[in-house]
């Protein structure tokens, strides 16, 4: 029953969201320009989406942004289990890590404009530059945090090295390497934004931006919704991943 | 000694393009940017932006900090809040945040007022779920015991929840700090005007490469140390915890 009732809740607090902004945007309180009504933009979304043109630009940055995440996904899990296996990885990733993990990597932007130009590599490797570091922290505190016993015990019974790592301790690191990742997604989206409405070209940062410079306001908010759409999704996905990879794992046993 | 690596990429970066590995123009080497960095101190523009970017950072994540404890609380302690405006929350968690910067300057123009305002919505919602989870979770048996011994709802508020909740609201800000350096340096390339964002992407469309490399050499230099001056005023704040 009062799962239900939130749920009612949930739906009533964002369609009133909806509701006040159509009534104020009627109402004229601010201008068309500043405030296109809520009907406005649903109706721009549905052209645009039919047009193609909007799943097209949200395709385009999706693409870049998950390219950017899988690289730093891949990159972060190495390094982090690198650091925490042999010392020397340590001793040369520890003091880069703890300076770049705060760094604000978005000033590097106009660098990896310099160095790869303002084109499809340069925006992935920017989304993956930034999305990294949250990735090597997180794998790297798991493959320490492994039981020994565990080790122990699957060493005992004969495990060689290589099934040590994929069977043992991959496996044991997952919970918390994917917490890292669930960081790294959303930053990802965010930063690969920046890159499209800072670097123009195609995709929904660009997009948007154009939109903006034309005082094209309901293309504008239509252009958010459609991202604020995508990300939910995304983070949703991240969550129904995890829960499907971890079935064997305590947290996800009913309490 | 821990920092030696660091020593190690400074050298790799003079050496590079000075041993032609790769072109000056595109990696300038670190003494030049040392040189450039001081001409720009010298000048008074580094200090002029930095200041101008301090300002937009501290009003917009000031403010996101204020409201956001505010808010989180209020939607922990008062039922009719939480069922209005979790929904809310939860549902706009996940857009990402740099997408509102074009409808800040359509809405405030190109100017701080859309830079500080930019700042604020990003960094909004972690702080309000922080303050939320924080207050949350406080020891029921705490508030009863402060409301058995006669305190007023208000006092408990300000002396027993507010405190308890204060480690998870810290975590939050720590997170909205950085946001706020992402968005703010974000707004600066895309508004301009001035900040050291804008300092940056003015000097690299100017082709003034060493200088571009100290002005974002400077900029992860000031988030850096930001984050580890934070760390220590958490420690400080939290010294009462065992």
């Amino acid at each position: 029953m009062s799962a239900l009732l939130r749920g009612l809740a949930r739906w009533a607090s964002l369609l009133s969201l909806f509701v006040g902004w159509e009534i104020l945007a009627r109402a004229h309180v601010f201008s068309d320009f500043l405030l296109p009504s809520f009907s406005a933009v649903v109706a721009r979304l549905a052209t645009d989406v039919a047009s193609g043109d909007l799943v097209l630009a949200v395709g385009l940055t999706l693409y870049r942004a998950l390219a950017g995440f899988a690289l730093a996904a891949l990159a972060g899990v190495a390094i982090g289990i690198l650091i925490a296996r042999l010392p020397l990885a340590r001793w040369f990733f520890d003091p880069l890590v703890s300076i770049g993990l705060p760094m604000p990597k978005i000033a590097f932007l106009p660098i990896f404009i310099l160095w790869f130009g303002v084109f499809d590599s340069s925006k992935i490797l920017m989304a993956a530059f930034s999305a990294v570091f949250p990735v090597i922290v997180a794998s790297w505190a798991a493959a320490e945090g492994v039981e020994r016993a565990m080790l122990w015990s699957a060493l005992s019974l004969g495990a060689g090295r290589r099934q040590l790592l994929w069977e043992i301790a991959l496996p044991a690191s997952l919970p918390q390497i994917f917490t890292g990742l669930q960081v790294a997604l959303p930053i990802s989206l965010i930063v690969e934004i920046v890159s499209e409405m800072a670097m123009g070209g195609e995709g929904i940062g660009g997009t948007i931006i154009t939109e903006m410079r034309f005082a094209d306001s309901p293309g504008v908010f239509s252009g958010i919704i459609a991202i604020a759409i995508v990300g939910s999704i995304l983070v949703k996905a991240m969550e129904l991943i995890r829960r499907w990879l971890l079935v064997w794992h305590a947290e996800a046993q009913p309490v | 000694m821990r920092y030696a690596p660091l020593l190690l990429v400074a050298l790799a970066w003079e050496a590079a393009p000075r041993l032609g590995l790769v072109r000056p123009d595109t990696l300038p080497p670190l003494s030049a940017v040392a040189q450039a960095w001081v001409k720009l101190l010298l000048s008074g523009d580094l200090a002029r932006q930095g200041l101008a970017s301090l300002e937009d950072l501290v009003a917009g994540l000031g403010i996101a900090i204020v409201v956001g404890i505010a808010l989180g609380i209020l939607m922990a302690w008062y039922r009719p809040v939480e069922i209005l405006v979790n929904p809310l929350v939860r549902a706009l968690y996940p857009l990402p945040r740099s997408a509102l910067i074009p409808v800040m300057i359509l809405w405030l123009g190109l100017g701080a007022a859309s830079k500080i305002a930019s700042v604020f919505l990003g960094c909004l919602l972690p702080v309000v779920l922080s303050a939320y989870n924080g207050a949350r979770g406080v020891d029921h048996v705490l508030v009863w015991s402060a409301l058995a011994a006669g305190a007023s709802r208000r006092r408990v508020l300000w002396e027993v929840v507010l405190p308890a909740a204060m480690p998870e609201i810290l975590a939050g800000v720590r997170n909205a700090l950085a946001l706020s350096f992402i968005l703010l340096v974000a707004a600066e390339f895309l508004i301009g005007q001035r900040g050291l964002g804008y300092l940056i992407s003015f000097l690299g469309e100017g082709g003034v490469y060493d200088a571009m490399f100290a002005g974002v050499v400077t900029v992860s230099a000031v988030g850096f140390f930001a984050d580890r001056l934070y760390l220590m005023l958490m420690g400080w704040m939290l010294r009462w915890r065992e």
